[in-house]
């Protein structure tokens, strides 16, 4: 095997003196000194929050307004800290919505115990629970951290749907009703 | 008591508080200027929020001095003020209530014999100080070393293992330096009382006087750094700050102490670095000297203050020798930021295999050269004081 030699002369009398070492470090830290600085003013400036971002969870509604979320329960038995509870509801007959399956009565989702897993989004028929760009997440309480369903669809938003999956099924009772054809 | 001496001593005393209000106001705002500068090296901002609701909406201005962080001293005593003041069950009280008093008492005591700028009486040119006494230097090196006692009787009252460590490292460091921190400056002494130099005597103000040919650092470097390495010791600043190396020691010999004690210890610190950094100005760097004449400039160039109206050559030079103090102010906190804190066994090799007798060896070859010169040049010239 070849054997590197590293040079190991002994240190001249600049060295042993530790000068030229201590004036280099001085030089170092002076040019950081004068670079530009790197802090970003956090409040009022935000950093830029990459697509796929797990932020907090929240419940999104497709582009007609309508409740994404069917109260499946799927994420709540996923979630690895039983962070979700969900309170299944019917939706009533004469509502905008009746042809839609279920929807949630109460959607709770305890901040405090989430983890940012996105298991809940991973697990999701229906695309209504998305982990989105919110991350700073503050109360006075433990009650005030528990976001209950208007608050989550609050931060969620609308997301774009590729599917509308309920709206098809509208269309084709329609035109069965219609038609009679089946 | 007539009607003079009553105003010779209120203006002394007024005079006595305006220098306590401006080395405290230094050493408050040097606490700043740490911040602000270990944030420039670390390429952060540093404080830049705290804000006082009627000075800070002045406009343009207002700003501006919130984004300096010129609140921030002033926030930072009111919090160590208004804390909680907790004295723990272990501790020894009455020591431990003493030991920060006596770490801050030295640093502000030497301020006394320091003279801060110069000014006319009739054709004289006098020093701006408090008390002009001869032994000024010697006044300076015995005080400065009884802040150590703070240091060790607070990490002894605290009656628990790390202070207690601190507190012994301490008190070694300082008779360790303290050797080398006395024989660094004695060429400057042999110089500012040669014949050459003529005025004799160990004031400060002196000391300055002989300098308006020649900064003594410029030509003195080696003393002047050894004065400078021992100083940092002294000071207990890094690479040297054994008695709080936070890495090993927690918080060293101030870990038991909280709210205004160790504020008081904090501004203590500071306090001694400013009048430390003044010290090195006086001795090696001219004091309120304008530049060195090299002997061959005219007298205007190293001291530009006799000729302007009094008020304002006196003004100018202390604001200059101020400049000059932050300026060693700003080098700590550079040296502090740059240089790792050295090991306990280093420190005491540096000390006493290198500084002592470095500074043994200066005072020897000073004495030898100084004497030479004023045998070659200056005696002839002046047989009054040969006499």
């Amino acid at each position: 095997m070849a054997v590197k030699v590293v040079d190991r002369s002994p240190l001249n009398f600049w060295e042993k003196t530790y000068m030229p070492q201590v004036l280099g470090g001085l030089k170092i830290t002076l040019d950081n000194m004068l670079r530009p600085k790197v802090t970003l003013q956090y409040p009022e400036e935000r950093p830029t929050i990459p697509d796929n971002y797990r932020g907090v969870p929240t419940l999104v509604r497709d582009p007609n307004g309508r409740e994404k979320c069917v109260s499946c329960q799927l994420c709540e038995f996923v979630c690895p800290p039983k962070a979700i509870r969900i309170t299944p509801g019917e939706i009533e007959d004469g509502d905008e919505h009746e042809h839609v399956e279920k929807r949630p009565k109460d959607f709770e989702i305890n901040m405090l115990r989430c983890i940012y897993c996105g298991m809940c989004q991973e697990v999701c028929p229906e695309e209504a629970i998305f982990l989105q760009d919110t991350y700073s997440v503050s109360g006075y309480s433990r009650e005030e951290l528990v976001y209950h369903k208007a608050k989550l669809y609050e931060l969620g938003g609308t997301l774009p749907d590729q599917h509308y999956k309920w709206d098809r099924k509208k269309d084709a009772e329609e035109k069965a009703a219609a038609g009679g054809h089946h | 008591m007539t009607d003079s001496l009553v105003l010779d001593i209120v203006l002394k005393v007024v005079f006595a508080l305006i220098f306590v209000v401006v080395i405290m106001t230094l050493a408050a705002y040097s606490v700043l200027a740490e911040r602000k500068v270990a944030s420039w090296i670390q390429g952060r901002v540093g404080p830049n929020r705290t804000a006082l609701p009627g000075l800070s909406a002045i406009p343009v201005i207002g700003p501006h001095l919130v984004k300096m962080g010129m609140w921030q001293p002033l926030a930072d005593g009111v919090k160590f003020l208004f804390k909680e003041d907790p004295i723990p069950g272990h501790v020894n009280k009455l020591y431990y209530v003493l030991a920060p008093c006596i770490a801050l008492v030295p640093a502000l005591t030497t301020m006394v014999v320091l003279p801060v700028g110069q000014y006319l009486d009739g054709d004289i040119v006098k020093p701006i100080v408090l008390a002009n006494v001869d032994i000024g230097i010697l006044f300076i090196l015995a005080f400065s070393s009884l802040g150590v006692y703070g240091i060790v009787i607070g990490g002894w009252a605290a009656n628990s293992k790390y202070p207690y460590f601190g507190g012994i490292r301490s008190s070694a460091q300082m008779i360790s330096y303290e050797l080398a921190m006395g024989m660094s400056i004695l060429p400057v002494f042999i110089w500012a009382n040669g014949p050459g130099a003529g005025i004799g005597g160990l004031s400060l103000f002196n000391v300055v006087e002989s300098q308006q040919a020649m900064w003594l650092g410029v030509w003195m470097p080696i003393p002047a750094f050894i004065f400078l390495t021992s100083l940092y010791a002294e000071t207990n600043r890094l690479p040297f700050d054994m008695p709080e190396s936070e890495t090993e020691l927690v918080g060293g010999f101030h870990t038991e102490y909280g709210s205004f004690k160790f504020g008081l210890f904090f501004v203590g610190e500071y306090a001694h670095m400013v009048i430390g950094s003044a010290v090195f100005t006086i001795l090696f760097l001219g004091g309120w000297n304008f530049l060195p004449t090299f002997g061959v400039l005219p007298d205007w160039v190293a001291d530009p203050w006799s000729l302007m109206p009094n008020w304002l050559g006196s003004t100018l030079s202390v604001i200059y020798f101020i400049g000059k103090t932050l300026f060693f102010v700003f080098l700590f906190m550079w040296v502090r930021w740059t240089l790792p804190r050295f090991r306990y066994d280093q420190v005491m090799t540096l000390g006493w295999k290198y500084l002592v007798p470095g500074a043994l060896i200066c005072v020897v070859a000073y004495a030898i050269i100084i004497g030479l010169w004023d045998i070659a040049f200056t005696i002839e010239e002046t047989p009054a004081i040969v006499e």
